[in-house]
C-alpha cells in the first residue's frame, strides 16, 4: 500500500492516531495534574472515536427498523443497510468509565491540592523531597 | 441448581455495596461484607469442586443464549481464580483493623466498605465473564475502587500515588478497550470462545497482531509487568495496609488470569510462542524483574516498599512461567499466583499489625520488636522464607516447578538466574529478620510500651502464614488444581 492510499482510505484512523498521541502527551509532558486528566480525556475520546468509525457502514442508515406498510407488525423491509448500532451500544459504557474516571481523578486533584497546596506535578515532587 | 447460584458470586458484591451506603453503620457493615465475602467463598468453592476434572458450567446471562448475550463460563482455570480471590478476601476481611483507614472518618466508614465489596465484584467479574467487553466494564469497576482504596492512606503521598495508580491503569485499561475493538472488527463477535474460533482466517491480519499489542500492554500495565510497575511500589506502600494485602494478593493475580486467557485461550500458544515468539520479550522482562525489582527491594529502609518491590519480582516469576509455554511451567506460575497471595497477603497483613502498635515500619523503628511482638514477627519471618523460597513453604513449590518447566524448555540459564535471584530474596529478607530479632532498639525510639498485637489482627495474619507451610508440605490442592488449569489452558479452552 503506497502513502497517499493508505491517507485516503484510512483518514479517519490517521486522526484518531494523531488524537491519541496528542492526549497521551499531553499526560506524559504537562506537570498540571488538571491538564493531566484533559489529556486522559482527550486519549479515552480518540478510542471511542476508534469504536464508533467502525460501525460506520457505508450507504448504512441509522439503525431503527422502517414501518413498512406491506407487512403490517412485521419486521419490516429487509433491504435497507444499517449502520452497526452494538459498537455505539458499547461506547456509552465506556464514556460512562471515562466520567467515573474523570470524576474520581478531579477529586484526587482537590485532595492533591488541599495537602500539598498545589496542583503542579513538579512543585508537589519538591515538596516531597523536602517534607518526605 | 449450581449454575443459578453462579450469577451470585458477582451479584452479592455489587448488591451488598448500595446496601452498605444506605445503612450507613460502620458495625453492620463490617460484618454484612465478611458474610457476603464468605458466601462469594462459598459458591467459588462449591464450583471449583463442580468443574474439577474437566466440567464447564455456563450461565445466559437475561436468558440470551451466546454468542449473542453475555455468558458466565466456569472452567477449572477461572473456578481456580474465584476461590483464590474470595478466599484472600474473605481471611483480609476479618482482619480487624481496629478503626478503619486513617483517612477516613466514622461516619463515613460504611463508604469504605462499599468500594472494598465493588472492588471484589469487579475482580470476580473479569474471572467469571466470557465476554470480551465485559471485562473492560469489571476491570474499570475494580480499577476504580482500587484507586480510591489506594487514596484513603494516611500519609499525603497516599493520594498521589493513587493519581499516579489511575492515570496508568487508564492508559491500560484503554488499551484493552482499542485491543478488545481490534478483535471485534476482525471477527465480528464479543463472546470469548467465539471470538477463539472465528479468528483462525485472520490470524495473521495485521489487526489482529495490533489487537494483541494492545491487550498484552494493557494488561501488563494493570498487572504491573516490569517496566510498567511503576505505580505498584508507590501504590502498594502508602495505601491503608489491609487495603495493601487485598490488592497483592488479589488484584495482580486477576490480572494474571486475564493475560494468560487472552494469550492461551483467543490467540492460542502456537501463534503467540511459536510464531510471533512473545517468549522472546517476556522472559528477558520476567528476569529483569526478579533481579532489579529484588535488587532495589534491597535498599529499601521502609518494609512495605521492601515487600511491594518484592512484589513486582514476585510477578516476574509468574510472567516467566507463562513464558515458558509448557505445562509444567505454565501450572508453575498458576500455583504461584496462590502461594504468592498467601505469603504476601500475610506479610501484609504483619506489617498492619506492627504499623498498629509501632506507629511506623520503617525498618529503624522496628529494631529489636522481635522480642516485644513474638508472634508477629514469627509470621514475619515464616512469609520471608517463603519468599526465598525455603523447602516447606508455599515459594519453594512454585520454584520447583517453575524451574522444572523451564528446564523442560532447555533454558538452562534462566534457571540458574531463577536460584540466583531466590539469593537477592535471601538478602533482603535477611535485612528485615536481622533488624527485627537482632539489633538494639534505638535510644530515640523506645520499645518498652509496645505489647503483641490483638487478636483480631494476629489471627488472619497467622492463618496465612500457616496457609504457607501447609500449602509448601501439601502440593495435591493447589498444584493438582493449577496443573489441570494449564493443561486446559494450553490445550485453549476455558
Amino acid at each position: 500500500m503506497n502513502l497517499p492510499e493508505a491517507l485516503s482510505g484510512l483518514w479517519a484512523y490517521w486522526l484518531l492516531i494523531a488524537l491519541m498521541m496528542v492526549g497521551l502527551y499531553i499526560v506524559i509532558a504537562r506537570d498540571n495534574l488538571i491538564k493531566k486528566v484533559m489529556g486522559l480525556n482527550i486519549f479515552q475520546a480518540a478510542a471511542i472515536l476508534f469504536y464508533v468509525t467502525m460501525a460506520k457502514v457505508e450507504g448504512g442508515t441509522a439503525p431503527i427498523v422502517p414501518h413498512d406498510p406491506a407487512h403490517p407488525g412485521g419486521h419490516g423491509a429487509h433491504d435497507v443497510v444499517y449502520s452497526n448500532p452494538l459498537p455505539h451500544v458499547l461506547m456509552l459504557t465506556a464514556i460512562v468509565v471515562g466520567v467515573a474516571t474523570t470524576a474520581l481523578a478531579l477529586a484526587l486533584a482537590v485532595r492533591i491540592h488541599g495537602d500539598y497546596g498545589t496542583s503542579e506535578e513538579d512543585e508537589a515532587v519538591a515538596y516531597d523531597a523536602e517534607h518526605g | 441448581m449450581i449454575e443459578k447460584i453462579l450469577v451470585l458470586e458477582v451479584v452479592l458484591p455489587l448488591l451488598a455495596a448500595p446496601v452498605c451506603v444506605l445503612v450507613r453503620h460502620p458495625r453492620f457493615c463490617r460484618l454484612f461484607s465478611l458474610g457476603v465475602v464468605a458466601a462469594c467463598f462459598a459458591i467459588a468453592v462449591a464450583l471449583l469442586v463442580e468443574v474439577r476434572g474437566g466440567g464447564v458450567i455456563s450461565y445466559q446471562l437475561g436468558g440470551w443464549p451466546p454468542p449473542l448475550g453475555i455468558e458466565y463460563r466456569i472452567s477449572t482455570v477461572n473456578a481456580y481464580l474465584l476461590a483464590l480471590v474470595t478466599a484472600m478476601a474473605l481471611v483480609i476481611f476479618s482482619f480487624d483493623s481496629r478503626g478503619g483507614p486513617p483517612r477516613v472518618p466514622e461516619q463515613r466508614r460504611h463508604l469504605y466498605y462499599a468500594v472494598f465489596l465493588l472492588c471484589i465484584s469487579g475482580l470476580l467479574g473479569i474471572t467469571i465473564t466470557g465476554d470480551a467487553f465485559n471485562i473492560f466494564v469489571f476491570l474499570e469497576i475494580s480499577s476504580l475502587s482500587s484507586y480510591i482504596l489506594v487514596s484513603l492512606g494516611g500519609h499525603r503521598r497516599a493520594v498521589m500515588s493513587a493519581f499516579y495508580y489511575l492515570v496508568m491503569g487508564t492508559i491500560g485499561g484503554v488499551f484493552f478497550m482499542l485491543g478488545v475493538g481490534l478483535l471485534y472488527q476482525e471477527t465480528g463477535t464479543l463472546n470469548l470462545r467465539d471470538i477463539a474460533a472465528r479468528l483462525e482466517p485472520s490470524l495473521h491480519d495485521r489487526g489482529t497482531v495490533l489487537a494483541l499489542a494492545l491487550l498484552v500492554v494493557g494488561i501488563s500495565i494493570k498487572l504491573a509487568v516490569f517496566p510498567l510497575h511503576h505505580w505498584l511500589p508507590n501504590a502498594y506502600s502508602f495505601a491503608p495496609p489491609k487495603v495493601s494485602a487485598f490488592l497483592a494478593a488479589t488484584a495482580t493475580k486477576v490480572s494474571f488470569y486475564l493475560l494468560a486467557m487472552i494469550l492461551f485461550t483467543i490467540f492460542g500458544a502456537p501463534f503467540v510462542f511459536e510464531e510471533l515468539r512473545l517468549q522472546a520479550v517476556l522472559l528477558p522482562l520476567s528476569l529483569l524483574a526478579m533481579f532489579l525489582a529484588s535488587g532495589a527491594a534491597i535498599f529499601q529502609t521502609d518494609l512495605r516498599r521492601l515487600l511491594a518491590y518484592s512484589s513486582v519480582a514476585q510477578i516476574g516469576y509468574m510472567t516467566l512461567g507463562l513464558s515458558t509455554a509448557n505445562a509444567t511451567g505454565l501450572a508453575g506460575g498458576l500455583v504461584h499466583l496462590f502461594n504468592h497471595a498467601v505469603m504476601k497477603g500475610g506479610l501484609f497483613l504483619v506489617v498492619a499489625c506492627l504499623l498498629y502498635r509501632v506507629g511506623s515500619v520503617h525498618l529503624d523503628a522496628l529494631a529489636g520488636i522481635g522480642r516485644r511482638m513474638p508472634l508477629t514477627s514469627a509470621a514475619l519471618v515464616i512469609g520471608g522464607l517463603s519468599l526465598i523460597g525455603v523447602p516447606g513453604t508455599v515459594g519453594f513449590v512454585s520454584k520447583w516447578y517453575l524451574v522444572s518447566g523451564v528446564l523442560e524448555r532447555g533454558w538452562t540459564a534462566a534457571a540458574v538466574l531463577i536460584l540466583l535471584s531466590s539469593l537477592l530474596a535471601l538478602v533482603y529478607v535477611g535485612k528485615v529478620v536481622e533488624v527485627v530479632y537482632f539489633r538494639k532498639p534505638a535510644e530515640t525510639q523506645p520499645i518498652d510500651h509496645v505489647r503483641e498485637a490483638p487478636l483480631g489482627m494476629l489471627a488472619p495474619a497467622w492463618v496465612l502464614a500457616a496457609a504457607a507451610v501447609f500449602f509448601g508440605l501439601t502440593t495435591n490442592w493447589t498444584y493438582g488444581v493449577a496443573r489441570e488449569a494449564a493443561e486446559l489452558l494450553l490445550a485453549g479452552g476455558i
